[in-house]
């Protein structure tokens, strides 16, 4: 396997700056990291701008966080005068969403790229192909050429030149390799090739060498730990920014997760930051923050958003769960479906104690009768207090990591769930 | 007025509207009667609260979604016979109960409840309606169980029967009410008949109360009847519009689900300064429209930012006495080529707004017959794209452009 290098994005090998703290310095992106197995927490600095001039934005993002899914680039209900109240700073974007939609790569060049197209220029913008809502990995139609993608406007094929190009035009902060991502099924054989094409593919995007943003290595290997470790190991000798983990949540079971995590985490070098696809319940996302993952995609909120359910689990310092709401007819005590008829006269907010726009300006009963007459308001509503709710958590979460005890936080918050994941998965 | 059909405008937040200077909104007692029941309102303190809206609200009586929801509407002294949409067994609005609803909702301004028909029949029946919303309007304000809270406004019904019309403001204006609604327009009648029935109830209802006219809101007849000394209007132009992917600009409407708008870099309107226009291209908002919630989002933030901006730029215009340069420069702009409907003209010319400046159709149809173009198909486009599927749009505006890019170097050539 051939080694490429890329001259624009070189990073220098990694300089330790004590014995507590790498850093991985860019152009474009810093990420420093406390070096600890498992769990940790790190400090991402995007550095957004034209050249190295004075119109630069720096943008921080502590990790582990959450990602805003987006469809099209921005928040699928959260307008970004909104968005502004949402303490977050990194959102993703598929750029397929355009591709599949007819805007030509060369309209949005024209605009300047995603952040002026978008009117976000103080984010973080990642380019991931899948998105997990509309743009789902196909495995079936992957070829040696490119991985392929169900989209609303049908399967499409892309192409590491194609990708790379639109990047180009797109030019996001981060953006991943292309991955052939297999379901947890497949044959080894098929798995083994999806490890092939992906590492051709990616010194293919390497080997174009785009001017622009830090690209992350994908990784995939499926349910295989050998795959898993190959190919972690075979990316690991790129020159990439940081890693792109994908194929989870494509039907592996929550029990064999762990010992995959780790052994891709085990293999990566600890100053890069490590992103994930498809991990998104609250057990999925202690799973990956474990294991040593910094950045997870947030499809779980658009998927309760659509749902009318609001997360309401505690946020409790040590991940503490006996104070769920009482609630008879909620199955799964981390959120509450406000379509129940119980909620018609009910005038309290979601979380009485949670400073998000919802919480702080409506009540329950108000989003339970939009809900009955369909009104987007409900779904905008929804997506705002999930999100903060979610991006509170991983702040909780970051906190634990910071005092040394997440392990404990995850046992309590695991133990002490009323209704155990195990129950309701199986 | 933003329509607020269901306790919400849809698509925005309660902080979006006031950002915009959204200063009162309108629920449709029907619907709100339906889901969540005035009865649910009322315990969560009235739809102020419910909805958390802090600013001014009206409600309609829920008399005009029976006739235009429902087919099996009949009605009769005692009131609106119409088939429940929950179990279809006959139910019957009365005018009391119409007011007993809407003083649970307690919004600020309520509507009585009115005979409507359609303007477009004729004979008796129209009447008919107008002297039974005389009658109601006794019922209604003796049932009206909180005066001093909320402000009870009489429609003046009588279709386009100067005579009629004029029998009901007399017997409306005798009872002395906070304000005063237009009613039965907006509905199928020709333009000409509309501005007349406006100009005649404006000349007649009293100086110091507000005259609200139903249904209108396309920002031409906003502007026509503002003249005519109307002051309110509603109407799910803007929001409604705006979900099949259509922008309200100064020149008239800009449908942005055209195959051109997806390489247009341009702001939806380049003199709009809204966080929509300062934010995004006609290309983006193009791969939004009509397929991802996001736009009608965006759009209805548009829209309604412009009528609230053009209610704006009218009251400051009247206020600062330079009113009528207003409506010709609004004038010119909709209409570059001068060709300002006759209904519009005749409008003004009874308003006593001298519009000559702008209207100077027949020159311009001289020149372009000197020029040898027929620009009267292409003056209409604009507004007759949406009926045109997108394919056909693109190409025509095409030819549109070929079109006057040859208007161009001909008026050149008749220069030199």
């Amino acid at each position: 396997m051939s080694l490429s290098l890329s001259s624009s994005l070189s990073l220098p090998l990694p300089l330790p700056l004590s014995n507590q703290f790498t850093t991985t310095p860019s152009l474009a992106m810093k990420f420093l990291v406390k070096k600890a197995r498992g769990a940790r927490v790190g400090a991402l600095e995007i550095i957004h701008g034209n050249n190295n001039n004075n119109n630069n934005n720096i943008i921080n993002i502590n990790t582990p966080n959450l990602i805003i899914s987006t469809c099209k680039g921005l928040p699928h209900f959260i307008s970004p005068d909104l968005l502004s109240s949402i303490p977050s700073s990194i959102l993703q974007v598929s750029p397929l969403h355009f591709t599949a939609e007819g805007v030509s790569t060369n309209t949005v060049s024209k605009l300047g790229g995603l952040h002026q197209m978008l009117g976000l220029n103080k984010y973080c913008i990642v380019a991931v192909p899948r998105d997990s809502v509309q743009c789902i990995p196909q495995f079936k139609g992957a070829t040696k050429f490119g991985p392929s993608f169900d989209t609303p406007s049908g399967r499409l094929l892309v192409k590491p030149k194609d990708y790379v190009e639109t990047i180009s035009c797109m030019k996001p902060n981060i953006w991943s390799a292309l991955a052939d991502e297999v379901p947890a099924w497949v044959s080894n054989k098929r798995n083994k090739s999806s490890v092939d094409r992906t590492l051709k593919w990616l010194d293919e995007c390497l080997a174009l060498n785009p001017e622009t943003g830090s690209i992350f290595g994908a990784i995939v290997g499926g349910s295989n730990l050998e795959e898993r470790k190959r190919c972690t190991e075979e990316v690991a000798k790129r020159n990439v920014s940081g890693y792109w983990i994908g194929g989870f949540g494509l039907g592996e079971s929550m029990d064999e997760r762990p010992a995959l995590l780790s052994a891709i985490t085990d293999v990566l070098p600890d100053e890069k930051p490590r992103m994930i696809c498809g991990l998104g319940l609250p057990e999925e996302i202690l799973q990956g923050i474990a294991a040593g993952i910094d950045l997870f995609d947030s499809t779980y909120i658009y998927t309760l958003t659509l749902g009318g359910f609001a997360l309401t689990f505690p946020l409790d310092k040590n991940g503490d769960q006996h104070n769920l709401q009482p609630s008879e007819i909620e199955s799964d005590s981390t959120k509450i479906n406000l379509r129940a008829t119980a909620y018609r006269n009910d005038t309290s907010p979601i979380l009485e104690d949670c400073s998000c726009y919802t919480c702080k300006n409506h009540t329950k009963a108000y989003i339970n009768h939009l809900l009955n007459v369909h009104e987007m308001l409900a779904q905008i509503l929804l997506e705002i207090h999930n999100t903060h709710h979610y991006l509170m958590f991983f702040e909780v979460i970051r906190d634990a990591i910071q005092d040394g005890r997440f392990e404990k936080f995850r046992q309590t918050f695991l133990e002490s769930r009323r209704v155990p994941f195990q129950a309701i998965s199986a | 007025m933003p329509v607020g059909t269901q306790g919400t405008i849809k698509g925005l937040t309660n902080s979006q509207l006031e950002d915009i200077g959204c200063q009162i909104i309108l629920g449709n007692t029907y619907h709100l009667a339906l889901r969540p029941t005035s009865e649910l309102l009322a315990e969560a303190g009235g739809l102020h609260k419910f909805m958390n809206w802090r600013r001014a609200m009206l409600t309609d009586s829920g008399g005009f979604q029976m006739v235009s929801l429902l087919h099996l509407a009949d009605i009769t002294e005692k009131g609106v016979t119409f088939q429940s949409p929950v179990d279809g067994k006959p139910m019957l609005l009365t005018p009391e109960e119409s007011i007993q609803i809407q003083n649970r909702i307690g919004a600020d301004i309520i509507m009585a409840l009115d005979d409507v028909v359609k303007t477009t029949i004729t004979g008796p029946r129209i009447e008919e309606a107008m002297y039974r919303t005389l009658r109601w309007i006794d019922r209604c304000i003796e049932a009206h169980g909180r005066p001093h809270d909320q402000n009870l406004f009489g429609i003046v019904q009588g279709g386009l029967d100067p005579v009629l019309r004029d029998i009901c403001i007399k017997g409306l204006v005798d009872r002395n009410l906070p304000g005063y609604a237009i009613g039965g327009l907006a509905g199928g009648e020709d333009k000409d008949s509309f501005w007349r029935v406006v100009a005649q109830c404006t000349g007649s209802l009293p100086e110091d109360k507000p005259r609200y006219v139903m249904g209108v809101g396309y920002p031409l007849d906003v502007v026509v009847c503002s003249a005519l000394g109307a002051d309110m209007y509603d109407c799910v132009y803007p929001t409604r519009t705006a979900r099949f992917g259509t922008a309200l600009v100064p020149e008239g409407v800009l449908k942005l689900k055209q195959r051109a708008m997806a390489d247009d870099t341009r702001p939806i309107d380049p003199t709009c300064p809204c966080m929509v226009c300062k934010n995004y291209s006609r290309a983006y908002i193009h791969c939004l429209v009509t397929k991802d919630a996001m736009g009608s989002q965006l759009l209805s933030y548009h829209n309604l930012y412009y009528m609230m901006q053009l209610s704006r730029d009218l009251h400051s215009s009247i206020v600062e006495g330079r009113f009528p340069k207003f409506v010709c420069d609004f004038l010119s702009k909709m209409f570059p080529e001068g060709n300002v409907p006759e209904w519009v003209c005749n409008a003004m010319e009874v308003a006593g707004i001298d519009i000559s400046s702008c209207c100077t159709f027949s020159e311009r149809v001289c020149n372009a017959k000197v020029a040898g173009i027929d620009i009267s198909s292409d003056c209409t486009l604009s507004s007759s794209c949406g009926e045109h599927d997108s394919d056909n749009v693109s190409d025509k505006y095409d030819e549109l452009k070929l079109k006057l890019e040859r208007l161009r170097n001909n008026e050149d050539a008749l220069r030199r």
